[in-house]
């Protein structure tokens, strides 16, 4: 049992990960802390995709006359460009919540979920 | 010359291009924006509808990005499907581009350059999302989509930022699910591109890793097209956002994840998988006929016009989704799903524009305000009885035909009681409708002897909603005289559905 | 906390410091742009980087007088002015061959003689396009983040 975790520790990190992000944007009330949790989420499947790629003894994949000479492996490129790209969404995508959270507080005072609910039903608009 | 090959990706990079001229003439002046936005949308609605006489004249499309061959480039594959719904997604982004100059005035009117290049960016992801045939370059295309949509709901600002906000969190969860089963699929085969993986599945059903990465597929895209559990983001986000955002929120980002869906449930994963070792469509069905029956009730409950369609539109993803379903034990194959997404963008578009006019004019978003509006707005509330009436599914309307078409696939399955469902939840329809339709023309106010004076949406308003409404009615008469057959038995065909097992 | 207002002060060594780093912060970005079809680093890395040094520079010297320098309008300009970049270098492989080969396929942009040099060369200019626009969104969801809050400030006081 033990070896099983050892032996595939990527895969363990990055489910603990995960589970912790999910956690955090399902159970925080304070908006930042579910935005810190999606980004926790999105990290946690950044580096599963990062781990697969891995070669044991792999270098940077920069095809020289050098790397060929010497016979060197080196780790597989394509899910490196793949993160990449999913960083930018990322990135977008936390743009987007931080923007959204400003305006919030500016409109509500606070970040509380529940507080905003609070102030929603008394200015008469229904939620739910 | 140009060929016709290069237009799938042509509609793509024009809307990218326009997104970012508008931000620059925009700058200059204000009004340009809209204009620009409307010539860029009307000339890809056009090349759609090009791209779909040759995919079905001469056959499927493959266009290679940069030259490079499938497994390791890009591929843009458009077949019967993907064309089918690149004209219906440009059709109502068209309609709401129009419908949008006057109601973005009025509602928003100092961020009408941002409005419009995100409104273009919109565009952009869904065309994307339809085209592509690469899964990888789906889930970008799926992020450009909704976090352009985010930003969208979100400009009304107040209530509309925290029903922004849930939408945000739920969708990226979806999006980080739908990259999570990428991951799986990537690991076990070392390819992305949607035919190849197909090939290369077809040995490891049996694998653990695959079946996983379909669930994650599941519930990731029924996240993004608000499935029955998983729906909670929708009655908000579709309320608060401007009318035509509402519009194109409820007839086509949902469709179009359902278009993903069912992308990646019959073209990555085959109808062989599905059927052998996760036979997950039953549930699916049964998910639909909660949901068709629970949006349907939640939609009486509601005192707000937009809310009542918002919930009317969690039913409505129940008949698609009892489509989907049920297309692995009928001879229809996928017909009913695939009518009733380009039923349910007409309908569901004519609504909420026309809610959205109601808002234009008056500010009225509550139902029991609505008294007298009948003869205010003769035609807006002309088209909305149209609409409604197609929704109810009078004869020969879109409602009808799809209704029709689910009935006689229920009954090919045997299941009657879909049927029955089918029956109650057009009952409920016709309930929350009447009551609109109760208060507008039947109950008047006090001074009800009046003569009112006829008080119109701007005709660039009206122009849009009266299409709709007309084309509920002749969209049926179309699928009742099977002039779209063909296509709907090339898409069968493709996907190996529509015959007996 | 709440709209506590926290005024900029002038720290010398902050800013001696960031002004020596930031010259030598855009240089590393201009690096990693220019070496990114042939090594590790990209248009994106490398504009997150250039992106960085400024937001290092509203840092050090406060959003009030940095943001007089950088108006608006130019970071529009350049975000438009990066994606016309690598979209047209796209669209150029169409225009030059009217439309017989793919978006993208550099090989057929005639800046040279050789179909390899014609790649090479237009991922460079892809890759500053986006290094470009990158910058500039950085810049501006800085910007636009921290304008949000100084503005209402100002309107308390």
């Amino acid at each position: 049992m033990i070896d099983l975790i050892l032996a595939k520790y990527n895969y363990w990190t990055f489910i603990i990960l995960m589970l912790i992000g999910f956690y955090a944007m399902i159970a925080k009330e304070n908006l930042i802390k579910k935005v810190i949790g999606l980004s926790i989420f999105q990290t946690a499947i950044f580096l599963f995709y990062i781990s697969l790629g891995d070669v044991i003894g792999g270098t940077a994949p920069i095809v020289s006359d050098e790397t060929i000479s010497k016979g060197y492996i080196y780790v597989n490129p394509l899910p490196h460009v793949l993160i990449l790209t999913a960083i930018v969404v990322a990135v977008a995508t936390l743009a987007v919540a931080l923007a959204l959270i400003i305006r919030m507080y500016e409109e509500y005072g606070t970040i509380e979920e529940e507080e905003i609910v609070k102030i929603e039903r008394e200015r008469g608009i229904t939620c739910q | 010359m140009l060929s016709i090959e290069q237009f799938p990706l042509l509609i793509v990079v024009i809307s990218l291009l326009s997104a970012f001229t508008i931000l620059i003439l925009g700058w200059l002046n204000e009004k340009f924006s809209c204009y620009i936005s409307i010539a860029t949308v009307l000339l890809q609605f056009i090349m759609s509808i090009l791209v779909l006489n040759h995919v079905l004249t001469v056959g499927t499309i493959h266009y290679w990005l940069g030259g490079w061959k499938p497994p390791w480039g890009i591929e843009y594959a458009v077949d019967a499907m993907n064309a089918y719904m690149l004209v219906t997604l440009l059709f109502l982004g068209l309609l709401c581009a129009v419908y949008s100059k006057k109601n973005i005035e009025h509602e928003l009117p100092r961020k009408r350059v941002s409005f419009y290049t995100i409104y273009q960016l919109l565009i952009t992801g869904l065309c994307g999302v339809v085209v592509t045939g690469d899964i990888f370059n789906m889930f970008v295309f799926i992020e450009i989509m909704s976090i352009s949509s985010y930003a969208l709901i979100a400009s009304r600002g107040k209530i509309a930022l925290k029903a922004s906000f849930t939408y945000l969190i739920m969708g990226s969860i979806g999006a980080c699910f739908f990259l999570l089963g990428i991951g799986f699929l990537y690991s076990v085969t070392g390819s992305l591109n949607m035919h190849d993986l197909s090939i290369l599945l077809s040995p490891l059903y049996g694998n653990k890793v695959v079946q996983a990465a379909f669930v994650f597929f599941i519930v990731g895209l029924s996240i993004k097209m608000a499935l029955f559990p998983l729906h909670t983001w929708l009655p908000d986000a579709h309320a608060f956002a401007p009318a035509e955002i509402s519009a194109m929120l409820s007839g086509i980002i949902i469709a179009v994840s359902t278009y993903a869906f069912i992308r990646v449930a019959f073209s990555v994963f085959t109808l062989k998988f599905i059927m052998m070792y996760l036979p997950i469509f039953d549930i699916i069905c049964w998910v639909s006929i909660i949901a068709m029956l629970y949006g349907s009730v939640l939609a009486i409950t509601q005192t707000n016009l937009k809310r009542m369609l918002a919930y009317s539109s969690v039913a409505n993803m129940g008949y698609i989704m009892l489509g989907v379903g049920l297309s692995t034990s009928t001879t229809m194959g996928l017909t009913p799903a695939l009518m009733h997404i380009l039923n349910h963008a007409v309908m569901k578009g004519c609504l909420f524009m026309v809610a959205g006019a109601f808002i234009y004019k008056a500010d009225l978003w509550d139902i029991e305000d609505f008294r007298g509006l009948g003869r205010k707005m003769p035609y807006t509330t002309f088209a909305f009885i149209l609409a409604a009436l197609a929704m109810i599914g009078m004869p020969p309307s879109v409602g009808f035909v799809t209704k029709l078409y689910l009935i006689i696939a229920c009954m090919e399955a045997d299941q009657f009681i879909f049927v029955v469902a089918i029956f109650v939840s057009t009952l409920l329809i016709v309930y929350y409708f009447w009551r609109v339709i109760e208060y507008m023309y039947i109950r008047v106010g006090d001074g009800d002897d009046k003569e009112v004076e006829v008080d119109e949406v701007p005709t660039s308003m009206l122009i849009p909603i009266l299409i709709l409404g007309v084309l509920c009615f002749v969209i049926g008469i179309i699928w009742l005289i099977d002039i779209p057959l063909p296509l709907m038995d090339a898409v069968n065909s493709l996907f190996g559905l529509g015959v007996m097992p | 906390m709440k709209g506590e207002k926290i005024p900029h002060e002038r720290d010398i060594v902050v800013e001696t410091v960031s002004r020596l780093m930031i010259p030598f912060i855009q240089l590393f970005a201009l690096y990693v742009i220019i070496h990114g079809a042939g090594g590790p680093g990209g248009g994106f890395q490398g504009g997150v980087i250039f992106g960085s040094s400024f937001v290092l520079f509203i840092i050090a010297f406060g959003i009030g007088r940095v943001g007089k320098r950088i108006p608006e309008g130019i970071l529009t300009l350049l975000t438009s002015l990066g994606v016309y970049i690598f979209a047209g270098v796209g669209l150029l492989c169409l225009i030059f061959t009217i439309g017989a080969v793919q978006y993208l396929n550099y090989g057929f942009v005639p800046l040279t003689s050789h179909f390899e040099e014609n790649r090479a060369l237009c991922m460079d200019l892809v890759e500053i396009g986006i290094g470009i626009t990158v910058m500039a969104a950085i810049t501006s969801i800085f910007f636009d983040l921290a304008w949000g809050r100084s503005e209402k400030e100002e309107e308390r006081q």
